[in-house]
Parts: C-alpha cells; structure tokens; sequence
C-alpha cells in the first residue's frame, strides 16, 4: 500500500474489547505514538486526579450539609479539626505531620470531652486525605445511608460528636477517638485518586482507639463511589464490622471480613476467548 | 564525637557521626531522606559530605559495616559472599578514584564484569553520590548482563517490556484483553506478569494458568508470573500450577524483609522449587524481584541510613538468587519518599547504574502517583535516559493507566517510542516470533501490521459473535 494513501490514525479493530475492562486498551496510533484524542482524554483525567489531591475540601459547605443529617432526631454538630500539617505541600511530605492534631485542636476536643462524660459506642471522624472531591462528593450520601441503617438496628448506638479533619491521615482517627474516649472510631478518608477513579472514600474501623494503632489494628473497606463500592452495600459492610468489632471485642486482622471471603473466581460469564 | 569523619574547609571543620551519617549527608536532596532525618542541613553540608566521601577508601566498606554483620543477614550475604580476589583490580582505590576509575577507558565491559563479585553494594552507592545523572547513564550502558528463560534479556542494544494486564477483579477476559493489546504493539518480551486483585494461592494459580495457556496456544517466547508472596508460590509450586518465575518484593534490611514476611532461606527454598520444575527453554533464571528507596524507612527498618544505600544494599539480596528481572518501582511509593519528577528521575538512574554495576538485570517501573510533583513529561524524560543508559526493560501497559494498582506507568505506545527512538530491540527470540505472526508489518522499524494478525482472528470472530448474542 503506498504511504501516501494510509490513514494517518490507525484505529485497532480489537477496540470492541474495552467491554471487558476500564484498562486503556484498543487506543490506535499515529505512527507509533498515541492519537490526540486518547492523549487529551488521558490529560484531562490526570488533571482531575490531580484537583482532587490540590483543591483544598470546602469545609463550610460540607459543615452545611452535615447539619441537615440527624440521628434521633439530632441534627450532626461537626466539629472542625486541623492536623500539624499546616499545607499540603507539608502534608504530602510529611505523613507523621498529618496523623497528629495541631494543638488547638486537641484542647478543643478535651474541653468538648471533658463537658460530657458519655462514653459513646462510635465516633465519626472525616479526613480530607489525598483526595477532597471523594470527601466532598460521597460523604453527605454515604452518612444519609448509614445513619439511617444505624437507626434501624435492635440496639442503639451511641454516637460522639461528628468531626471533619484537614491536612489528615488515616490514623489522626485514633488520636480523636482516644480524645472523645468512644469505644470505636469510624474514619472517612478520600483515598489517593486513581485516573479513573478520582473521588475514592475509604473507610476504616479500629476498636479501641489510641494514638500510636498501626494498620494491623484497623479494618478498611475501599473505593466507595457511585461506579465503585455502592453507599448500600458499604453501610451494610461497615455495619457487619462493627457488631463484630463490639462483639470480638477487637479490630484489624484478627477480624475478617467474611463479607468479602474471597476466591473471585469467574464473577462474571466471561472466558478467555485467547484461547478458548 | 568521632574524628574519624570530619573535614576542614576553610576555617571550619565538619563533623559527621559515623560512616552512615556521612554517606546520607553527600546524597542527592530528596524527600524520604529528610521524613528519616538523615539529609544534610544545607547545600554546602551536603558537597563536603561528598568531598569526605570521595577521600574514603573503598575498602573501608569491608570494615566497616553499616548495619552490624551480627544483626542482619543481608549484611552477612554482602560481607560473606564478597570477593576479594576481584576486587584486588580497586582495592587500592578511594571512593572519588573509583568515579575516574569507572568513568575512564579502563572500565571495560569485560573489566565491569570480572569487578562484580568484588564489590559491595555500599561502595557502589557511594560511588553514585558523587556522580552527576550523564555519570550514571555512561558507566551503566558499559555493564552488561544478561538473563535467559524463554528468551535472552539484557543483550547490548536491546529493551525489553514487561507486559502488566492487571485488572481490578483479576476478570479472566478482562486480563486477557490486556494481554492483547500489549502482545499486538509488540510487548511482554520480559515477561507477562499480573498483580492479583485478590492475595491468594487459588487466585494465583488462576492466573498462572491463564497466562500458560495463552503462552503455549501461541508458542509465545516468553516467560509469566504471579506477582503474589513468595511462600504463595511455593504453595502453588507444590499444587503443580506451572510457574515461570517466584516473585518477591526485597529490601536491604533483614528488617525490611521481615516486615515483606519472609528470609532468604524462604527465596533459597522457592528457587530450588521453580529449579526443579525445569520449565525455561534457553536459560534458568527463575526469579524477578522487585525494589524501590524508601522501603526500608516505610517499614521503619532503615537503621538511620539513607534510602539509596538501603536500595542499593538489596541488589546483594537479588544477586544472590541469579533473577532473570529486578525491577525498581521508582515512583511507585509516593511524594514522601520522592517528591517531584527530579527526584523520582535521580532515583531511578541510580538504581539502574547500582544495579547494574553489581550485575543484576535493573528494569524500571517509570512510574508516579497523582499526589507527586510529576506528569507525563518526567516520566518520557526518565524513559529516554534509561534507554540510553542501556535499562533492561521497563512495563508496558495499556495507554499508561493501571487501573488495578491506581498509578501511571509507561505504556505499550512509549515502549515503541523508546525502541524507534534510541534504535532499540525486543529480545531476539520475541523479535523472531513478532515476525513470524505477522504481528509487526516490519520489525526493523516497529511497524505494527494494520491488519489483525491471521492466529488472533479466530478469538476476535468469537467476541464479535458475543456481542451480537446479546
């Protein structure tokens, strides 16, 4: 075939396979480079991912929202933490900055501790993580459905105030618990963003809370978001780890999830047509 | 105060505490180093330590060592298994003569490779600490080391792929799409390996067959691998699932790879087993491994060295099980530990030249997270160098997104670039079959065929039939 008459893009005619997985695959070429289309689609999803690590998470916003949730009747009163890490160009060098309150934080939570002295079943503590868009966007949804899951179990659980936490790490979450003296944490964490998955919420439990709990000590489930882990299917998870953790007395990996007892064997009705 | 490590310029005298202080003040700045509290105080502090560093003898390494040979089996390894007949060709030579040493006419390929055994992989990193990155690219492209299972990796002239199909739920059509893709832009010469979603002996031995499968249907010159724990695959090894390669991630620290859960005598144990299986074609290397800087501080097991001595010091652990890959994930651990593309660039030049020099097969994840100060552009910047510096091989996966491990790495396409661009080929065995299935219209030019390859036709007709099924 002369050159001249050659598309420039060669598209692959395998492209039909994108059915079976999310993966960049069938992209075509120009020459051996990728076309701009599939270079600009790329961009754009880095720069999303990127915004969701930098944007700084609206904390007066999210504050607003919490307040129209309520538990017996009792609409959410956040309280709003800050950690030692001061920016983010400190928080993403700096992890040990970010699992520690900054001093002012810590007083204010003794004082609210020391006015009250309920020791509560569960304390809900939101970190703004690696990524605030996942925070932003999933945690009103998430918490509308499982408060109300919450509400609906024989038993009452008692409930801490509810705490949002900039520049935050996974286990600043221990440190609050420890401080409200509530006998389980909850944490919602956005979780570092992946190009297709920007807006991950992760949620860990840890029983007994203390500051110094390594992630041995904690349970988590992972990628909650509408095209991920469904808010349902999440609450229910989160609600089998906590009657378990109140049960065994105990968080982490003596605890096992049998929610997600696992061999993914063929989940789907695909096979591998290479060689079938 | 120790004397022993201190240095007068000017009117003002120096101090560094010990070997480790002064090896950890004269490297390059980067993050993981200060989060450890061991980088220098200042830009200058940072030019003395080297200035020290070069007036060092290299065989104080052999005296000196920087984690005590009674607490740490990898000191031990480097210690024990050292070679002091080799090593009598520098063994009258400082650290800042060993950089001329290397960078002169007589640092053959030949003369690189008889000095191996000789060195330790604490006086290699030191070395790395005084050279500039065009230092590192040049003595590096002179090491030549090769490997061979299915196919010959590592000969001059030559970049291999390893081929990444990782899917989020391990889904058998999902991977093999994956596989496709990558096969039909020429990749997966160095291997076919998969991170499983889900960590267990069944998941893995799902996997291996999978890939065994595809590998043996179309006479595939290349070798797979379940990137899974060590003792898993000895499991599935006992089970009969056809292993190619055990997989390990290693550190520098006996400490470190504690944390990984497992001894050397646990990779000792796994390479007789996949020995035993007698599955390679041309050679037997039966390990890939995998390392990056700042394992060791992330499982607070560094003993207060700095990260690339630690990453250095795991080469020993590689070369000790003859690997057919070792692989730095570079960018993989994120900002704490490397901050920006700078950083992440230095880094991955260094372990290729540490490695290479110590005569391991260095490939390199070129990779970032969406929280470091890095894009795409770093990532072609760091490409390009390695393949100059003559890199083993690098990943490929589709369009430079994993989807499963939520990172970027370098895809299908760059790998064509970095072949086209630097003249660089597959290996020659997976050059042959690209050729002989019509895969590439030219191989000499890395021109893949427009048309489909006649042997991939029949699986596609199937998939076309299933989507008008449904």
């Amino acid at each position: 075939m002369s050159d001249q008459n050659r598309p420039i893009v060669t598209d692959n005619v395998w492209s039909a396979l994108r059915r079976y997985t999310d993966a960049r695959i069938g992209l075509g070429r120009a020459g051996i480079s990728l076309p701009t289309a599939e270079l600009l689609k790329f961009q754009l999803a880095h720069a999303r991912a990127r915004d969701a690590v930098h944007l700084p998470l609206d904390v007066n916003r999210l504050s607003a929202e919490l307040r129209q949730l309520s538990v017996a009747d009792k609409p959410l009163a956040p309280e709003v933490l800050h950690s030692q890490a001061d920016d983010r160009f400190t928080y993403l060098q700096r992890p040990d900055l970010g699992r520690r309150l900054a001093d002012d934080s810590r007083n204010r939570l003794q004082a609210l501790s020391l006015a009250d002295d309920a020791v509560p079943d569960l304390a809900i503590v939101i970190v703004d993580g690696l990524s605030s868009s996942a925070v932003q966007s999933n945690v009103v949804p998430f918490l509308e459905q499982f408060l109300t899951d919450l509400e609906a179990e024989p038993r009452p659980w008692q409930l801490a105030p509810v705490t949002v936490v900039q520049q935050g790490r996974v286990a600043i979450g221990d440190e609050i618990g420890d401080l409200l003296k509530a006998r389980m944490v909850i944490l919602l964490v956005g979780e570092r963003p992946g190009l297709s998955s920007p807006d991950s919420l992760g949620i860990y439990l840890t029983f007994g809370p203390v500051s110094g709990l390594t992630d041995a000590r904690r349970n988590c489930i992972s990628n909650v978001r509408p095209a991920g882990l469904a808010f349902g299917h999440a609450s229910q998870r989160l609600l089998y780890l906590i009657r378990e953790a109140d049960r065994l007395k105990l968080s982490g990996v003596g605890l096992k999830d049998r929610t997600e007892e696992v061999v993914i064997d063929n989940n789907s009705k695909h096979s591998n047509f290479l060689t079938n | 105060m120790n004397h022993k490590y201190s240095y007068m310029l000017g009117q003002r005298t120096w101090q560094f505490r010990d070997l480790a202080d002064l090896m950890a003040k004269a490297t390059p700045g980067r993050s993981g180093d200060r989060l450890a509290g061991v980088i220098a105080e200042s830009a200058e502090e940072r030019v003395v330590a080297q200035m020290r560093l070069s007036e060092l003898p290299l065989k104080t390494f052999l005296s000196e060592a920087l984690i005590p040979y009674e607490q740490d089996e990898v000191t031990r390894l480097i210690l024990d298994d050292h070679d002091a007949v080799a090593f009598q060709a520098i063994a009258h030579l400082t650290v800042g003569d060993f950089r001329n040493w290397l960078l002169s006419d007589h640092a053959t390929p030949d003369a690189l490779e008889r000095l191996r055994s000789g060195l330790t992989p604490e006086m290699v990193a030191a070395v790395s600490k005084l050279m500039r990155n065009q230092d590192l690219i040049l003595v590096a492209r002179k090491c030549h080391v090769h490997t061979a299972f299915r196919n010959t990796i590592g000969l001059p002239g030559h970049l291999s792929t390893r081929l990444q199909p990782n899917h989020p739920t391990d889904d058998v059509a999902g991977i093999a799409a994956s596989i496709l893709d990558g096969l039909l832009y020429g990749s997966g010469d160095a291997v076919i390996g998969i991170n499983p979603a889900t960590d267990n002996v069944s998941q893995a031995v799902k996997l291996m067959h999978l890939m065994d499968e595809v590998i043996r249907k179309y006479d595939i010159p290349t070798q797979s691998c379940v990137l899974t724990h060590v003792t898993n695959t000895l499991e599935a090894i006992e089970q009969g699932a056809p292993v190619d390669l055990v997989f390990q991630s290693i550190g520098g620290t006996e400490a470190t790879n504690s944390s990984f859960g497992f001894n050397l005598a646990n990779l000792q144990e796994a390479r007789d087993a996949a020995l035993s299986l007698n599955r390679g074609t041309v050679g037997q290397n039966v390990m890939y491994f995998e390392t990056g800087q700042g394992s060791s501080l992330s499982a607070d097991a560094h003993h207060g060295l700095d990260q690339q001595t630690c990453e250095a010091r795991a080469y020993a652990v590689a070369r000790k099980f003859e690997p057919l890959l070792v692989n730095t994930v570079v960018g993989f651990i994120g900002p704490e530990y490397l901050f920006d593309g700078k950083e992440i660039i230095r880094a991955g030049l260094e372990d290729h030249f540490c490695a290479k020099l110590l005569g391991v097969p260095m490939g390199c994840d070129i990779c970032y997270t969406n929280h470091a100060e890095a894009d795409q552009n770093d990532m072609d910047n760091l490409l390009t160098l390695l393949g100059v510096a003559g890199c083993t091989f690098i990943m490929g996966i589709p369009g430079s997104d994993d989807i499963m491990l939520n990172y970027q790495t370098t895809s299908f396409h760059d790998a064509l670039y970095a072949r086209r661009v630097l003249g660089l080929k597959p290996a020659p065995e997976f050059e042959a079959w690209l050729e002989r299935m019509n895969i590439f219209e030219n191989v000499k030019t890395h021109s893949p065929n427009d048309a489909l390859p006649h042997a991939f036709r029949g699986s596609l007709k199937g998939i076309a039939q299933e989507v008008r099924d449904e």
